[in-house]
């Protein structure tokens, strides 16, 4: 009888203990961060540094991919993502084929540069709490608020080492086009324009003097991409395929991954630049 | 090169900012802005590292605007300042500090008094008429030591820190792209728009 009447009535206050995979997806992990062994030693900084520096000790056990050029900027039709493809460890160029887009949903975009494993490791990971923000709230997360999850990610981990210059962007119906700036310092902005990478500099240099924020699609893609290209003849920890993206309010458009070479040739002779080249073999 | 200027008057306290974001050789943003609003009568501005800057400041915001949902009253000024102090003081003991230099300025809404607080990284605290962080007190210090009296007006105090500008673009090496200035009064904080006139250059 009694577990008759327990089948049937309801308890006063509703028994809502849920079993911990439950209670994980509905409010979230306790901390931001998974919880990693971290070495044994008082500056965890210092030593990676002391494993890794390739410039002052060229027998370093650890060689970190590093060096790149990465862009994003806002324009009137939407936000251009372009990269290289290069990683290097050291003098080394460790791989010519290297996807620095991350996709992280059909509107979202991150980059990475610095530490290629930092940048792999924690965009993926960033793409998949942004899937469980969507799974939670029944909604796409925000641009604003997807980054703020790397910012302090990588805020948490400060001066352990962390290497990585990284850019959001995307298109929300809260925000419209949106882009912002996170770093392994923990640093996070919003902005029209980022260059990130050791190959900034080069990029900054064509981008700056030719942006206009009322660009056509078409001029802004060849904006993005000759701004890379000049990042890549220029900065030797940069080259390989340009990847290419067009963030539009109907989700990202890729737009080729494409052999630098025959680019850099093809503006060379069509259009006269790279004059310093010389093509002739006296 | 992050500057960070404070200038009291009779009744009000003027917080201006470098609007430069640098990261090595680069110049990031040239619209950041270094400053929170705690609550309604004091702001807060910061220099330092970055990442440091805008968790400790965020933190800081939080704990004030906690406080007085807690208790019902507004910290004034110098009751901010105290307590930023601490948290100063707690931190450059912890593992990892936070490196963060502040100008605190406000006006108590009561009294109407103004004042301005200048703390460091290290958990120093002094309540002074003018103040200013990094290279900015090399070249803006020893004007403001001729220049201010306690009792100017605004119209004044913006004078002077337009004299303090242009002798930190006149003589810094590194352009900081213009101040984002924010004015404190009884009535509350006021943005205002200080206009860029151009270079200007040594005699």
């Amino acid at each position: 009888m009694d577990t008759l009447v327990a089948q049937y009535s309801c308890p006063a206050i509703e028994d809502t203990t849920l079993d911990a995979e439950q209670d994980e997806l509905l409010h979230g992990p306790d901390a931001l961060s998974l919880n990693f062994s971290l070495p044994p030693i008082a500056q965890p900084s210092s030593w990676l540094r002391a494993m890794t520096d390739d410039a002052s000790n060229p027998n370093c056990p650890i060689k970190i991919a590093h060096g790149t050029t990465t862009l994003a900027f806002r324009f009137k039709g939407g936000i251009i993502v372009c990269t290289d493809s290069r990683a290097t460890q050291g003098n080394w160029i460790a791989s010519q084929t290297v996807k620095k887009v991350i996709e992280i949903n059909n509107s979202l975009l991150g980059t990475m540069a610095g530490g290629a494993a930092d940048c792999q490791y924690w965009l993926a990971y960033l793409g998949m709490q942004c899937r469980l923000h969507e799974l939670r709230n029944k909604r796409r997360i925000t641009v604003a608020a997807a980054s703020k999850i790397l910012a302090n990610l990588v805020y948490s981990y400060k001066g352990m080492g962390l290497s990585m210059g990284t850019m959001c962007a995307g298109v929300t119906p809260q925000e419209g086009p949106a882009l912002y700036y996170v770093d392994s310092d923990g640093t996070r902005m919003a902005g029209n324009m980022f260059c990130v990478g050791s190959g900034q500099t080069f990029a900054y240099g064509v981008l700056d003097a030719e942006y206009r924020y009322e660009m056509e699609d078409e001029e802004a893609l060849e904006l993005g991409r000759r701004s890379i290209l000049a990042a890549m003849h220029r900065d030797a920890y940069s080259g390989g395929f340009i990847n290419l993206y067009h963030v539009k309010e109907d989700g990202w458009v890729k737009h080729g991954f494409s052999d630098m070479n025959p680019i850099f040739w093809k503006t060379k002779l069509e259009k006269g630049e790279f004059s310093n080249v010389t093509a002739d073999m006296e | 090169m992050e500057v960070l200027l404070g200038i009291t008057g009779k009744d009000y306290v003027i917080i201006a900012s470098s609007k430069a974001a640098m990261r090595g050789p680069t110049v990031l943003k040239a619209t950041d802005n270094k400053t929170r609003n705690l609550n309604k009568n004091s702001v807060m501005a910061y220099s330092g590292e970055s990442g440091d800057t805008v968790q400790f400041a965020e933190l800081i915001q939080a704990n004030v605007q906690l406080y007085s949902m807690r208790n019902g009253v507004a910290l004034s000024p110098p009751a901010v300042s105290s307590f930023v102090r601490s948290e100063l003081a707690k931190s450059i003991r912890s593992k990892r500090p936070y490196n963060v230099n502040l100008l605190l300025g406000g006006v108590d809404p009561k009294t109407g008094e103004p004042s301005l607080h200048w703390l460091d990284y290290l958990g120093t605290e002094a309540k002074i008429p003018y103040a200013a962080h990094g290279y900015a007190q090399y070249y803006c210090l020893s004007l403001l030591d001729k220049h201010h009296h306690p009792d100017i007006d605004l119209a004044r105090g913006l004078t002077i820190l337009r004299m303090c500008s242009d002798e930190l673009k006149r003589r810094l090496p590194i352009d900081s792209k213009g101040l984002y200035v924010k004015i404190v009064s009884k009535e509350g904080i006021k943005e205002h728009v200080f206009e860029d006139e151009g270079q200007v250059l040594p005699a």
